[in-house]
Parts: structure tokens; sequence; C-alpha cells
């Protein structure tokens, strides 16, 4: 085994902008989940809806790539109007169930031969993010810091990708001290509660709907920039559960939790897939073969989250007397 | 004294010289079950009246209707002259009337003093786009803090200020909850059986409390079992049982009613009303 490719691919995973698109949509899934008490199980889709919105937005209606990003936040809002106003009256399992089969049904509309010449059906669309490079203002050349050795697009992307963390993360900061944080807080541990004290429970829920939906699109732009194509195979429900487990790694309402859980995360899916390799490849598991490994590997992850869950439920930076799970 | 209060004389609902809130036929039904079914009754502005009756007569029921935490079968009501009746919960309590559980309702994740905080009404940073600048609420956020220390005191919470309320006893949990009821600053304030489970050195003071309320100018209509309390704060006691408000009048005289004893009592002629208590 090769430590020193071991470590370079781990460190890579660190500041990958899949890992940054994961993250975001993990910070989305904090002002859903941990702040407010939503249970979203259909993330994927805000993603998707916000990556399929920019590549349309570019491709049928010739938009700029900015104004793409706009059009795209623009389905987002709509898109969690059409799901919370039915459902946010309901009781909070309603939203569950709903957003987990709008993101199935919003994945084979996607896919369906019907919408092929906007969606590209199962191919998907790519060529919409060439733009994006266009605005690079970093000189050719390949960067090294450390471990890392990235192309000046490379360093563009990451530099972004990144940034909207960082962005974000100061944002979400900024949201929880306020008083309005404080009604969503309330809504999280009873609705009647903050009802009583005269809030409009129901529009507070759903600008957390729509708010956390808009950082997963963002992630989900950051995600298929970065992979230059979109594909409705993207937004499966692994997509959402990997969400959650970023999430939940971190610590669910924390403000750094969605940032140490996806660093943390990615970095072990590569470690494991190494090591685990490296040990079938010396003949050390031998009742293992290589395409065992990945699945393997994620079978580990599901029970390191479900340890999480049981043992640390407030997750590596949450506070175990704000979230228990109580839903 | 129920000259100032009643118009004529007392009985199930009898008009009132000035009522803060008036319902008229309000039913409530569970399946086959009939909770409430209330003809007409009236609550005297600026008083303290105590809504008792038996387990499971529809008093929470009855307050859960009036603040729209459920829907009536048939039933109008209004407060302050204005109609009520199916208006949403949030738009109740921003109209000045605020209740409390009798399952209490703390905010068990938050501190206390944010669950105070969380009860003053209009505040400017509650709106999203004011929220995120903070010298924008800051100031406000000040006032309602002192607002919030002043009540913590006055409920003997002050030392649990930073303390979650999921730490907090039962008792102190509905002290908790009726302090942050107060932060609005109501006009009508309902209490859902406030006593129970407070120790008696704090009931005292919590009765002193409540009639300090009064002399301010708010309306009190709480439902209790403890009869002590009910005497001893009450300007009116509402009766009801099975649905119904069955008797209306000044306590002393309500509770030596033979046909309220029976009521409250059911099969427990045995037991002396001064001393029912409810331990939820
Ligand atoms: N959600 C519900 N579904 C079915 N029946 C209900 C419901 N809520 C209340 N009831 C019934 O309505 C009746 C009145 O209940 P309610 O809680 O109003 O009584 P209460 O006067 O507050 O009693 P207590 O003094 O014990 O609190 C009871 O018979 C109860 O079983
Ligand atoms: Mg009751």
């Amino acid at each position: 085994m090769d430590w020193i490719q071991t470590f370079n691919l781990a460190a890579g995973a660190l500041f990958d902008p899949l890992t940054a698109a994961y993250i975001l949509c993990a910070i989305g899934l904090s002002v859903h989940f941990g702040y407010t008490g939503l249970l979203n199980f259909g993330q994927a889709a805000f993603a998707g809806v916000g990556a399929y919105g920019m590549a349309v937005g570019v491709l049928t209606f010739k938009l700029p790539l900015l104004l793409a990003m706009g059009f795209s936040l623009i389905c987002i809002v709509v898109f969690a109007l059409i799901l919370g106003i039915p459902t946010l009256r309901l009781r909070a399992d309603y939203l569950a169930i709903v957003t987990i089969a709008a993101a199935e049904v919003f994945r084979y509309l996607m896919s369906t031969i019907g919408f092929a010449s906007v969606t590209g059906g199962s191919n998907g669309l790519s060529q919409f993010g060439y733009e994006f490079y266009t605005w690079n203002p970093i000189a050719k050349g390949q960067y090294v810091f450390g471990p890392f050795n990235w192309s000046e697009e490379e360093l563009w992307l990451r530099i972004v990708a990144f940034g909207l963390v960082g962005l974000s993360t100061v944002l979400v900061w900024l949201m929880m001290r306020s008083p309005w944080g404080r009604i969503l807080k309330g809504i999280r541990e009873d609705e009647d509660a903050v009802r009583s004290l005269g809030k409009n429970v129901f529009f507070y829920k759903l600008q957390s709907l729509i708010i956390g939906g808009l950082f997963a699109g963002i992630g989900g732009m950051v995600y298929v920039i970065s992979m230059s194509n979109v594909q409705p195979s993207s937004w499966v429900t692994t997509f959402t559960f990997m969400i959650w487990t970023v999430l939940l790694l971190g610590g669910a309402a924390s403000v750094l939790g969605p940032v140490a859980g996806g660093m943390v995360f990615f970095v072990m899916l590569v470690l494991t897939n190494e090591i685990l390799s490296g040990l079938v490849a010396i003949g050390w598991l031998p009742f293992l073969d290589q395409p065992q490994v990945g699945q393997l590997r994620f079978i580990l992850i599901g029970l390191a989250l479900m340890l999480l869950v049981i043992f640390r439920p407030q997750g590596m930076f949450g506070n175990k007397k704000e979230l228990r799970f109580n839903v | 004294m129920s000259k100032d209060i009643v118009v004529g004389a007392a009985a199930p609902g009898c008009k009132k010289v000035d009522p803060i809130l008036v319902a008229s036929n309000v039913t409530r039904q569970f399946g086959g079950l009939t909770a409430v079914n209330v003809e007409h009754v009236e609550i005297p502005r600026g008083k303290i009246t105590a809504l008792i009756g038996p387990n499971g007569a529809g008093k929470t029921t009855f307050f859960n209707l009036l603040t729209g935490f459920d829907k009536p079968n048939t039933g109008e009501w209004t407060f302050e002259g204005k109609n009520l009746a199916g208006v949403s919960s949030y738009k109740v309590a921003r109209r000045g009337m605020i209740r409390t559980f009798q399952l209490t309702k703390s905010l068990n994740a938050m501190t206390v003093i944010e669950n105070m905080r969380l009860g003053a009404q209009k505040q400017r940073g509650e709106n999203f786009f004011a929220g995120l600048f903070r010298f924008l609420w800051s100031g406000e956020e000040k006032k309602i803090t002192e607002t919030a220390d002043d009540l913590l005191k006055r409920f003997k919470l002050d030392a649990k200020r930073e303390d979650y309320a999921g730490s907090l006893s039962g008792g102190q949990r509905k002290l908790l909850e009726m302090a942050r009821a107060l932060m609005s600053k109501p006009s009508l304030i309902m209490l859902d059986e406030p006593m129970a489970g407070v120790n008696p050195a704090l009931t005292q003071s919590l009765l002193e409390h409540i009639k300090g309320l009064k002399a301010g100018g708010t309306t009190v209509l709480f439902v209790e079992h403890d009869m002590h309390m009910v005497r001893h704060i009450s300007d009116w006691v509402i009766v009801m049982a099975e649905g119904k408000v069955v008797a209306e009048g000044e306590p002393s005289v309500v509770m030596k009613d033979q046909a309220v004893i029976d009521a409250y009592l059911g099969a427990h002629h045995d037991t002396d009303l001064g001393t029912m208590k409810k331990g939820k």
C-alpha cells in the first residue's frame, strides 16, 4: 500500500468541490431539520432542481450563466412552495413522506423521454458551465500547496465552492442568533407552544423550507459544474442519505457541523477504500475481492452512522442538550 | 360585590356588566361524545374568573376551542366585541388572548431566558431580513430581556435563567410557561391548571402575582382543581359538568351549592371539596 498516495487522495477529498456540494446541501438540511425540526427526506430533489434549473436556463432559455443561476433559485422557491403549502400545516411525518415521494417523482420526470428535448432524458445535460471558467481571474498554470496540485481551473472551482460554503455558514450563524432563528428553534421543540405565543408557525416553516432548499440548490449547482454534466441518476435517495450522514456526523444544530461532517465523511470514505483495497491486495482479507470493498465501506459507514446516532446524537459539534431525537 | 359583575341574578349563562369574552352555542363532539356544549357564557373584564368542574367536564377542550387550537362543531364567540370564532390560534394570541397548557409546553432544548424572549410579540428581528442585522433589533432585545428578567425574578426562576428548560422540574416548567405567557402583556390570560405541581410556599406568592395582574388591568380566566386557590383569589366561578355550564356565581356562594358539590364530586361524597387537588 502506498501511504503517500493514500494521504494525497484523502487530502484531495478534503477540498474536493463535490465535498463542498454535499456540505452546502447539509447546511440546508441543518436549517430544515437541525433548527426547525422539519423532516426533509428529499434534499436530493432540492439539489436536483437547482442543478437542472441552471442547466435548462443556459441551454433552453439561452440565459447567461449568472441569470440561469438566478432562474434556478426561483425554481427552488416554487418547488419548496409546492411541497410546503399542502404539508406544513399537517403533522411532521407528512412532510417526510411527501419529500421522499417528490424526490422520486422529480427524478423520473427528469429521465422520462417526454421532456428529453429540455432535460436530456436519461442522458442528462452537459455543456452549460463553460462560462463559469471564463470568470476565472487566476492566471494559467499549476498551483501546488503541500499535497495539493491544482490547475488554475481546479483552483478557481475550489475557491468558489468553498467560498460559498463559508458564506453559507456565516449566513446560518447570523440567522440562528436572531429572533427569527429563535422562532425556528421553538417550532422544533413544540409548534403549539410557539403558536400560543402569537407566531405564525406555518409561515416560518415555509421560510425554513425555502431557505434550506436554496442552500441545497446552490449545492446542486456546484455539484454539476464540478461534474460538467447533470444526470437524473445523481439525485437518488442515496444522495439524500449521504447528506443526512454528513449532517448527523457534524451535528445537526450546529453552525460548523455540516462543514466538519462533510470533510470528515469524505476523507473517511477515501481512507476506508484505500486501506481495505490495500489489505485485499496484500492478501490479508482473503474473503473479500476488490469490487466488494466499495460495498463494504458503505456498510461500515452505515454502521458508523448507527453508532453515532446512538452514542453521540448531537454529532461532533452539537450540544447534547440542544438536540435529541424527539421527532 | 357581585353587583359590578353580573346583570340581574347569577345563573348559568348570565349576562355580565362588562364582558371581555362572550361565547354562544359552542359545541364540540368527539365521535359520539359531546365534550363541550356551552349555550352561553360571558367572562367579566378585569376580574379573576375560575372555571371549575370534574375531570372530563370539557374545560380544556373549551379553552382549545376559544383559542383556535381546536375547531368547534358549532358556535361563535367574540373577544373585546370582535368576532374570534374561526380565527387561527396565533392571531388569537396577537389579539391579546394568551393561554397556557394543562400539559406544560416549555421549549426544553432552549434556555429559560430564550423561552421568555420568545414570548414577546411583534419583534423586529423576527423578520428574516431584519434578523440578519443585529443593530436593527439589539435595542429591542435588550428591553425584552429586561422585562423577562423582571418576570423571572417574580416567579423565582432567576437562578435558572441560563439553564435549559428541559432541566427544570415540572412545577418550575408551569411557572416558566406562565411567565412566558405574560411577556406579551395580554389583556386576557387563560391558565389551564396553573397550580398543579407547584409547591404550597410558591402557590402563595403566585396567588399574589395573579392578583397583581388583575390590579394591572389583565383579565384572568383559569381552570383549577385546587379549591383553596379558587376561593382565595377568584371573583367569579363558572362550573362546568359534562360539557355544560351548570352553575355560576361568587366563589363563596357557588361552593356551598349542593348541586355543584354533587356535580363536582360525583360518587366521592366523602371527599372534602376544600382539599381536592390534582397532581398533573
Ligand atoms: N382529542 C380528543 N379526542 C377524543 N376525546 C377527547 C379529546 N379531547 C378530549 N376528549 C374528551 O372530551 C372530554 C372533555 O375533556 P377535557 O380535556 O376538556 O376535560 P377537562 O375538563 O379539561 O378535564 P381535566 O380536569 O381532567 O383536565 C373528555 O371526556 C375527554 O375524554
Ligand atoms: Mg383539562
